[in-house]
This record gives structure tokens, C-alpha cells and sequence, in this order.
């Protein structure tokens, strides 16, 4: 797909949904939905989305969902996909849609299995890098110097890598989105449902009240988590890496806007220190060196 | 017609899961459980079964897996021991409580600290609450059948709940005994396919298990007791049916055993059921008018036929291999509670015994009825929790 317009007009997850207001993850919902089209079974573990898709008697969701319990989204998954081999369905799609607390800690042996299995489903963790849904404590996923409710002065750890632990798995895909690059999103979820095997996507979510900026500004910065570096666009496919515009110009550290750009804008980073700031930099160096490399 | 088999527990189940045409299992392997699921490989991988075996990394998801499997349309197995179906336990309640008809063999072990792989109800009984048929079983026949006459009522309209089967470790598991296993054709007429009323299904889109506000909560766990209810009274007429189809019963929910002129009946589960019969005929031997009342369903409890059976008798010997800690055996517990609106409901002794695989002869059963006994004579229950064979 080359233009959004040539996205679906259909809609599969309806107005009236339960999310806050300028929500990056209902972003990243309904433009899956798109990409992956009516025949998709969501597989729901306990996060924001158990939430934002309203409750009975009510549902948001358009395409069947089966909500499960925090850890179990990838094993609940495999169940599902097991059965359907069994029956003989062939063009469903089987999607796990978990936030970063139900894959990058609480989830992350039920997805290794799942994904060492080489079961045939995708997986994507959308990431607003806290236990969002109950209330933004900090989980694996939290970046150094963010305050959560369970690091009110700031996470001294950085954040967990679990794409490049996907992509150790030998799985035919893995990839990072945002949700400010629709397009590529959309594109990465496409070709996700061409592969048989298991497929990971990564995809940030700005989370308004979490990150504490101004809702209209979820898409801004989103835009800038890439600009500056701290989050950057790629796929690992079959194996072999490859950044994705806007992210694969910005190998060369001049052309990435200075990480105070999204900081400042975030009440969660406004008690980091100028050591604070530093240690954030020289981390997306490391990283970003690391990118170089593969 | 069928044949009969020498089969260890353990192989009959994998056998049953066969004849059930189970078709997705998933399964994590833990001892005593292991050669179920070395069966089920067997089985599958030799196409002898047509199924999906899902090899997890855990037991919870190996119940989450089932989970998804039940709600995709396919009959889930699987099958666990002691610590595997604690871990289970949160998964447990989510099987339920989405109504699946999921049937797991737990073949019962005692839980560690200190590590035991030996034989008691600790495991399951552990599990009492999730909303889960607890069946157990006395013999490698009755594992066979048990597993078959499960799918039958937990795929009934009126109860879609999920079962456990339980037996004894290595007692059962690791033992070989003829088993008569009927012919396919034969369980295909018994047990129709898995036609689940609710799917995850892209042509009828639903939201499975969305937040329900306090508003709605209580109605969904009132069904779950209603179904409950339907269990109690379907577990006797699908032991029935099996019965005319394959010439086998197992009593329906309590297995009786010389009980109608009983002063005295030994209340047991599993195959201390088994030990106990053997007790009954060398007591009624030496005059003592002595029955055997084997529960085979822990849940739903069968407080009805308890109340029958002990109607008539004067002192009630309850064995439990297992311990409810603060209070007594869970079998005495229960019992005790059936024949609380019974105005001269007899005397209750209870016995704790076998834990960790220690063994139950005939001979302790009866000198624990021996004990009862005494307690009786003197009208009154000296000790009403009694650990069997303690070390001074």
C-alpha cells in the first residue's frame, strides 16, 4: 500500500468505545482492524484494551474478541489457532493484542512459548510504556527517567528491548511501529498476515493522561519519539534488519532532533535531572550504534 | 463389542482422550502425569489421533491454551499433577466462568514442600471452588469411562462446565489392569461431535468475557450454579446411559457397597473405595453389620444420596486423603454438612490417611471402624479428627 487512502472507509471498532480521550491505543485498534479486515479474531489479555472496548452489554470491537487473563494472551492464542487447524479455517486471522505489562513482563513466557512453537498468529504489543490501565505504574517497558505511579522519582532502569528478544527467537518477523506512521503500521500488519509462523510488532502509543502532555498532541509525539531517536522504525525480516523511513535517516546522530524535544513536552520526564538527561542520550547512542551494526 | 486391554492408568486416559476425539490438547508434562501426555504424542504423532498437540511451557498456559482452543470450536484435553494444577488455578476460574467444556485428567499428588510425587487429594481439592466437576475414580475402568461420560455432561447444554477426572498417582497411574475399551463406532453414537453454542467466529462477531459491571455480575454466576445444579442431576442418568451402552456402571454419584442394612458405613474416595469393600466383607465376617460408600463426585456434592446412605446407619467412618488445615478432612466437612437438616443423623468419626502416597490397607480401615465402633458404644466421638498411622 503506498497512499492510507487506499484503506478501507469500513470501520470495525465503533464509536462509544470507553478509551480516554486523544488515546494512542485506540489509534493502533482501529487501524489493525483496517489493515487485517473483518475476518480477525482479537485475543485480549487484561489492559487498556479489556477497558476501552466498553463493557457487556456493550462492545466497541466489530471482529470477534476473547478477552483472557494478564499473562495468558499468546497461550489462549495458540488454543484458538490450534483449533482452527483443526477445523480447516485457513483465512482467519489470529491476532494478540497486548499492551507492554501483558508482553513485556507479566506475558513474556507464554509469548516466548507461543513464538518458539512457531505458532501461526500475530502478535502485537502496543506500548504506552506503563501499566496503563490501572493506572500507569511502571513496568519493563518504562523508559529511564520516566515517573509512574511505582517510580514517583523517576525509573532508574531503561527500557526492556523484547523486539530484538523476538527477533532471537528466529521468528520469520519482527518490527517496531508508531502510531504517528500510520502507514507503516498498516503496511507491517499486511505483511505480518502474509507469513505463516509467529509475527511480532512493537508499536508506541502515546497515553495522554500516563505521559501527562495535552491530548491533541498523541500524534505529535509520537512523531517526535522517532525524530529524536528514542523509538525507531524497523522490521526483521527472516532474519535481516532494516530501519524504515523516517528512522533509517537517522543512523547519522546529527539529523535526530535533540531528545529534550520530547521530554519537555511530558509531565512524566519533568523531574529528570541534566545527569538524567545525559544518561537517556548516551543510552539512544548505545542503541542506536547497536542499529548500525546489524 | 470392544476389547480389553492391560492398560496403566495413565495410558487408559491417553486411550479415553483417543476415543473422545479430543482435538486440541495441550499439556505440560509433570510427574505423575507424564505418560498421559507421552501416550497423546504417541497418538498424535502417529496420526492414530487427529489432533493438535500443543506442547506449552507451563500449566497455566496449557489451561489458557484449552481455554482457546474450547471457545474456537474445538473438544480441549489435557491433563496435570499436584503443582502443575495449582499453577493452573487462575485459569481454572477463567474456564469456568467462560463456560467451557474442557476435561483435564489431574492425576493427584501431594503438593511440596517437601517434594512428594506420591498420591493424595491435596491437588484438586485444593481446586474446590473454580467451578469445576471433580470426579474420582477407584480403577483404570472407571478412568476410561469417567473421561468419556465427562464430555458428555460437560458439553450438555444445561451445564457447559468444564471436568476434572482424577485418580490416584502410580496407585493408578503406573498400575496395569484390563480395562474394556468399546469400539469407536460405539463411542461415536455415545458422544456426538463438540457443537459449542457460543464461537469465536469472524461470520458472528462477540465479545468473549468483557468487563460485566455489579449490575450484571451476579446473574452470570448465578447460571454457573444453576448449571451446577443440572450436573447433579445429569451425573446419575449419564452413568445410566453409559451403562445401556457399554454394560458398565459406576453408581451414578456414590458407589455402594453393601450399605441398605449398615449400622456403619465407611465413607471414602478414589481407591481407598476399593480397599474399603475388601474391609466391609472380613467385618462382616466377625458379625459387624458394615457398609462402603465410594464419592465419586466431589462437585457437585452429592448431598442427597449421602443423606440417603446415612439415613438408616448409626456411626459414619470418613476417611479423607487429604486435610483442610484449621478444620478436618474436606470429606468430613461435607458430609457432615449433608446431614446437618437430618434430625438423629448419625455419628461422624473422621480419619486422615494416606497423605503423600502412604499406603491404605484393608487393615487400617478396619481398625478404623474398630475406633468408630468404640465411639459409638460409648455414645459419644472422643476424637473427631483421627491421623491414621502417625510416627510416635
Amino acid at each position: 500500500m503506498t497512499t492510507l487512502k487506499e484503506l478501507t472507509k469500513d470501520e470495525y471498532f465503533y464509536p462509544g468505545h470507553a478509551a480516554c480521550t486523544g488515546c494512542g491505543a485506540v489509534i493502533a485498534i482501529r487501524l489493525a482492524q483496517k489493515a487485517l479486515g473483518p475476518k480477525t479474531v482479537f485475543v485480549v489479555p487484561a489492559c487498556c484494551t479489556s477497558v476501552l472496548q466498553s463493557a457487556f452489554p456493550f462492545t466497541a470491537f466489530d471482529t470477534p474478541c476473547l478477552n483472557i487473563a494478564f499473562e495468558a494472551a499468546a497461550a489462549a492464542a495458540s488454543g484458538v489457532v490450534a483449533a482452527y487447524e483443526s477445523r480447516g479455517l485457513k483465512d482467519v486471522t489470529v491476532l494478540a493484542w497486548a499492551g507492554d505489562g501483558g508482553t513485556v513482563d507479566i506475558g513474556l513466557q507464554a509469548l516466548s512459548g507461543a513464538a518458539e512453537r512457531g505458532t501461526n498468529f500475530i502478535y502485537v504489543c502496543y506500548d504506552n510504556e506503563a501499566y496503563g490501565n490501572t493506572g500507569f505504574q511502571r513496568s519493563g517497558s518504562s523508559p529511564f527517567g520516566s515517573r509512574t505511579t511505582t517510580t514517583p522519582t523517576g525509573k532508574r532502569e531503561h527500557k526492556k528491548d523484547v523486539p530484538m528478544i523476538m527477533a532471537a527467537h528466529g521468528i520469520p518477523y519482527v518490527a517496531t511501529a508508531c502510531i504517528s506512521y500510520p502507514l507503516d503500521f498498516v503496511n507491517k500488519l499486511r505483511k505480518a498476515k502474509g507469513m505463516i509462523g509467529t509475527k511480532y510488532i512493537q508499536v508506541l502509543t502515546p497515553c495522554p493522561p500516563g505521559w501527562r502532555y495535552s491530548t491533541e498532541k498523541t500524534v505529535e509525539l509520537g512523531r517526535l519519539a522517532v525524530q529524536t531517536g528514542i523509538w525507531a522504525l524497523y522490521e526483521i525480516e527472516y532474519g535481516k534488519f532494516a530501519l524504515n523511513p523516517p528512522s533509517a535517516a537517522l543512523v547519522d546522530k546529527a539529523k535526530r532532533k535533540p531528545v529534550e524535544e520530547y521530554l519537555k513536552l511530558q509531565g512524566r520526564f519533568d523531574q529528570m535531572t541534566p545527569e538524567d538527561i545525559e544518561e537517556l542520550k548516551s543510552w539512544i547512542d548505545t542503541v542506536w550504534e547497536k542499529y548500525k551494526r546489524l | 463389542m470392544g476389547q480389553v486391554l492391560v492398560e496403566t492408568g495413565n495410558r487408559v486416559a491417553g486411550l479415553a482422550c483417543k476415543a473422545a476425539r479430543a482435538k486440541v490438547i495441550a499439556a505440560y508434562p509433570i510427574t505423575p502425569q507424564t505418560t498421559v501426555v507421552e501416550q497423546i504424542a504417541e497418538q498424535v504423532e502417529t496420526r492414530e489421533m487427529d489432533a493438535k498437540y500443543i506442547r506449552v511451557e507451563s500449566e497455566h498456559s496449557a489451561m489458557a491454551a484449552c481455554i482457546g482452543a474450547a471457545v474456537g470450536g474445538a473438544r480441549a484435553f489435557t491433563a496435570t499433577s499436584a503443582h502443575g494444577l495449582a499453577l493452573m488455578h487462575e485459569m481454572l476460574h477463567w474456564a469456568s466462568a467462560a463456560r467451557l467444556p474442557i476435561v483435564m485428567a489431574v492425576v493427584n499428588r501431594a503438593m511440596g514442600p517437601p517434594w512428594n510425587i506420591w498420591a493424595d487429594f491435596s491437588d484438586s481439592l485444593s481446586q474446590r471452588d473454580t467451578g469445576w466437576i471433580q470426579y474420582y475414580c477407584a480403577d483404570n475402568q472407571e478412568i476410561f469411562d469417567t473421561i468419556i461420560q465427562a464430555y458428555k455432561l460437560c458439553e450438555d447444554k444445561r451445564v457447559f462446565l468444564p471436568a476434572m477426572v482424577c485418580f490416584e498417582g502410580f496407585i493408578l497411574s503406573h498400575t496395569s489392569m484390563p480395562v474394556k475399551i468399546p469400539d469407536q463406532e460405539e463411542i461415536d453414537d455415545f458422544l456426538p461431535p463438540y457443537n459449542p453454542p457460543w464461537l469465536l467466529d469472524v461470520d458472528n462477531p462477540v465479545t468473549h468475557g468483557p468487563i460485566v459491571y455489579p449490575e450484571w455480575y451476579m446473574e452470570f454466576r448465578y447460571f454457573m450454579y444453576e448449571a451446577m445444579e443440572n450436573a447433579r442431576r445429569l451425573i446419575p442418568e449419564i452413568d445410566k446411559e453409559y451403562g445401556k451402552h457399554f454394560g458398565i456402571e459406576h453408581g451414578g454419584h456414590v458407589e455402594k457397597y453393601m450399605c441398605d442394612d449398615a449400622d456403619l458405613i465407611i465413607l471414602s474416595m478414589g481407591t481407598i473405595g476399593s480397599e474399603a469393600k475388601l474391609a466391609v466383607n472380613n467385618l462382616r465376617k466377625s458379625g459387624n453389620k458394615v457398609g462402603a460408600a465410594r464419592v465419586r463426585v466431589f462437585r457437585p456434592f452429592p448431598k442427597d444420596e449421602i443423606l440417603n446412605i446415612a439415613r438408616n446407619a448409626q456411626m459414619l467412618t470418613i476417611i479423607d486423603r487429604q486435610v483442610s488445615y484449621g478444620m478436618e478432612g474436606p470429606l468430613h466437612t461435607e458430609v457432615k454438612a449433608s446431614l446437618y437438616s437430618e434430625q438423629d443423623s448419625p455419628m461422624t468419626a473422621g480419619f486422615i490417611a494416606g497423605l503423600g502416597g502412604r499406603d491404605v490397607t484393608m487393615h487400617d480401615i478396619e481398625d478404623m471402624v474398630n475406633k468408630s465402633l468404640q465411639y459409638l458404644k460409648a455414645g459419644r466421638v472422643e476424637k473427631e479428627v483421627n491421623w491414621v498411622g502417625l510416627r510416635e
